[in-house]
């Protein structure tokens, strides 16, 4: 990937995040959430992982967006965000965090000449080395999903 | 495009996204911005994998996706609930248990 296609995603991606963290309307912001996660698909294409940025696509983008939009359809309050919480004292929170998190950022080596794992590689990782936590995986998401459902059956509280 | 530059770039999401934690006042833009910072934790362990050339940190990566969906689906059920049976969709209101 190239230096200008990397700041041009970068830029892109940027306005996108903050266009979720301040649009009025929520459906607005959902909408600059998928292309937040679009935009980070391109960036794991562009790393040479298919597999990944096509998972991204399908499962995240297509799942959330589908979920929220749903729910925000289906629910009865206001879809507005309304003004921000304290927008100072939070902006200067997460310039904090960003501070303290880039301070470690620095000290990273270069890209290892070794090219990132192809869909055989990870499939064969995913179902050898680490076939427990991907079983797991697999009760925790019926677990959520299953639980998703009761809670959201429940018409009055017990 | 290098992985400390990467790096940097997550953390610029991750930052923003907690910004959105703090500041929203709504269940659901809570929830898009904790995706936010969920998917930058993805890329920061993506640029970490490919700086070391571990293939397991992609791995990371495909399990943080499956992880961040099941949240969602269960953020979701609760906002449904708390939207359907207290009338609010604020979390500021949903403070029941510190009275």
């Amino acid at each position: 990937m190239s230096d200008l296609a990397f700041w041009a995603g970068a830029v892109l991606l940027v306005a996108c995040a903050l266009a979720v963290v301040t649009a009025r309307s929520l459906y607005r912001a959902a909408y600059a959430l998928s292309g937040a996660l679009v935009l980070t698909a391109a960036f794991y294409a562009g790393l040479g992982s298919a597999l990944l940025a096509s998972v991204q696509v399908l499962l995240y983008t297509g799942g959330v967006l589908t979920l929220v939009v749903y729910a925000l359809v289906v629910s009865r309050g206001a879809n507005e965000g309304g003004p921000a919480r304290r927008p100072f004292a939070a902006a200067s929170t997460a310039a904090l965090v960003f501070g303290a998190l880039a301070s470690f950022g620095r000290s990273v080596p270069a890209a290892s000449p070794a090219p990132p794992p192809g869909g055989r590689e990870l499939g064969l990782l995913l179902f050898q080395r680490y076939l427990v936590p991907f079983e797991l995986l697999s009760v925790l998401l019926l677990a959520a999903l299953v639980g998703a459902l009761m809670v959201a059956r429940l018409e009055r509280a017990p | 495009m290098t992985p400390s530059r990467l790096l940097v770039l997550s953390f610029l999401l991750f930052s923003i996204g907690f910004y959105g934690v703090l500041a929203r006042r709504h269940l659901v833009g809570l929830l898009l911005s904790l995706e936010l910072m969920f998917n930058a934790g993805n890329l920061a362990a993506v640029a970490a994998a490919w700086s070391y050339g571990r293939a397991s940190g992609f791995l990371l990566a495909l399990f943080g996706i499956a992880v961040t969906v099941a949240e969602v689906a269960l953020g979701l059920a609760l906002f449904l609930l708390a939207d359907r049976v207290r009338r609010t969709t604020t979390p500021d209101d949903l403070s029941l248990l510190r009275r």
